[in-house]
């Protein structure tokens, strides 16, 4: 069954979907879309190095993304530029490295497309036993520090006070961010992973009314999403990356449907 | 008597200086279980800078600030809940540790909020609010109690019983308090200690003892200084949420 592309493809965008549900949901929350905007970026760089030494993309991914998180902290601490500009410094001074490594690179033929935006027939079965344990292992450790997490997302001096220790929680959470931008790199493209973070979440955001219940319906969000996305993908040969973002934003339409109707109401 | 494990917090000459500017300075004081000391002193003066030097939200002090219990209640005196967040009463209350159904509703219901326990924080007006702020900091029964301005915005017959309800639970927790409040009243009614701050301590003692203080008077007027000392606390009813009178 898995030598089917589609399978291969199918299986790999649910696993991905449940990790994005509840780390989304923690990226709306803190206001860290450009923060992912970053990471992701500095992933093609990571990527880069993944072919040029030879080594698993969703590993060097990684390294490379956890490296950019840890200079930009250093970084905030050492200058007095607004977070923003320095995201952007990080941003694009990665993708244009990795860009330029890229051309150095003229033995190896890239498929740039692909990187960008996603290739459902990239996807091995590798890349799926990579998602289905590094994913999982993502979630059981956000579970374990999602109550420092929330209560300093909440108040920072709240959560410090009463001694749930919030730094800790927002650097682990900063190498959760890398780990799922590794190991969906290759399905959604470096473009479009903080689309598939946020969108679902934006969405659940509007029809929820508590936090257990946005990052469910983020994760049910993101499922619909790959589903909706990877047959209009294989349906009219599109990019798999746009397809899957395109679906969600298709869900994220019908839910402000919801919030119109519940203003009525009110009204 | 005050042995030492009756201490919960102790500031030696705390002091926290930003920009090479002083927010507070030389601040000794401490906390024991079952006292409430109250720090007073005019906008600016570093109150709430010293309480959360106190609670260890600062890294980057001088002198020394120690922190002997890690049950901890805090009122913040500002807090803005995002409106991304969708957040509940009920998730709130259980927002730094996991509580009983039973005791999320008994502290609701003491500082007269368990009607508002579905509604969505961002709906709650101020007082509403500061009262779901409290219970929360209550309810996990800490050893030490920080409440920055706890009565701010609610309304008048409600600031008298949650102030009443502050000291009944200092007797019954046995445990620490640190308040700030700008009603002298209040601090004369249910204070065991006053510090007096004006950036640094101006000067600190019972409640009495600051009233009749050359420094105190300087920094808040005489007047102020004869609400202190004319003071005597005879209460004979409890004023319930509705704003009835119940005789004791």
């Amino acid at each position: 069954m898995l030598d089917d592309f589609f399978i291969r493809a199918l299986i790999a965008g649910l696993g991905i979907a449940i990790v994005t549900g509840p780390l989304g949901c923690f990226v709306i929350w803190r206001r860290l879309s450009y923060f992912g905007d970053t990471l992701a970026h500095s992933a093609l760089l990571g990527v880069t190095l993944a072919y040029s030494l030879e080594f698993n993309i969703a590993i060097s991914v990684f390294i490379i993304s956890s490296l950019i998180a840890l200079i930009l902290i250093d970084l905030q601490k050492r200058t007095n530029l607004p977070g923003d500009a320095l995201l952007g410094l990080l941003a694009h001074s990665s993708l244009a490295v990795g860009l330029v490594v890229i051309g150095f690179l003229t033995f190896i033929r890239f498929d740039i497309m692909g990187l960008l935006f996603g290739d459902i027939l990239a996807v091995t079965t590798d890349d799926i036993f990579i998602i289905w344990i590094g994913g999982p292992l993502i979630l059981i450790i956000l579970k374990l520090i999602w109550k420092p997490l929330f209560a300093s997302t909440v108040n920072y001096e709240l959560a410090e006070a009463e001694g749930l220790n919030p730094d800790r929680a927002k650097a682990i959470f900063t190498i959760l961010m890398a780990g799922i931008i590794a190991i969906s790199i290759k399905m959604v493209g470096l473009l479009l992973i903080t689309g598939m973070l946020i969108i679902p979440a934006a969405m659940a955001r509007n029809i929820s009314s508590s936090p257990q219940m946005m990052v469910i319906y983020s994760v049910i969000g993101g499922l619909l999403s790959v589903i909706l996305g990877l047959f209009t993908s294989l349906e009219f040969n599109t990019a798999s990356g746009p397809s899957i973002i395109a679906a969600a934003l298709f869900l994220f339409i019908l839910s402000l449907l919801k919030i119109k109707q519940s203003i009525k109401l009110k009204n | 008597m005050s042995s030492n494990q009756n201490i919960l917090v102790k500031l030696k000459q705390a002091g926290l200086r930003i920009n090479n500017k002083w927010l507070v300075k030389d601040v000794s004081l401490q906390i024991e279980k079952g006292k409430i000391v109250t720090l007073i002193g005019p906008n600016g003066s570093g109150k709430s800078t010293t309480a959360k030097i106190a609670l260890g939200i600062y890294k980057k002090i001088n002198g020394e600030a120690k922190k002997y219990t890690n049950k901890v209640g805090y009122v913040p005196q500002k807090i803005s809940i995002d409106w991304t967040l969708p957040l509940r009463v009920s998730n709130f209350m259980v927002l730094t540790e996991n509580l009983k159904e039973e005791t999320i509703n008994d502290a609701l219901s003491l500082t007269g909020v368990i009607h508002l326990k579905d509604k969505n924080l961002g709906d709650l007006s101020g007082g509403e609010f500061q009262r779901v702020l409290l219970a929360r900091a209550i309810s996990k029964k800490p050893e030490l109690l920080v409440l920055d301005e706890p009565v701010q915005g609610v309304d008048f017959t409600g600031e008298i019983a949650l102030y009443e309800l502050i000291k009944k639970i200092s007797e019954e927790l046995n445990c620490g308090i640190l308040l700030i409040s700008h009603d002298l009243h209040t601090v004369m009614s249910a204070t065991d200690h006053v510090v007096c701050l004006n950036g640094h301590v101006c000067c600190s003692g019972s409640p009495i003892e600051v009233a009749k203080n050359n420094e105190y008077k300087a920094l808040f007027g005489e007047q102020a200084s004869q609400i202190l000392s004319r003071y005597e606390h005879r209460h004979d009813h409890i004023h319930t949420n509705e704003g009835k009178i119940k005789k004791n």
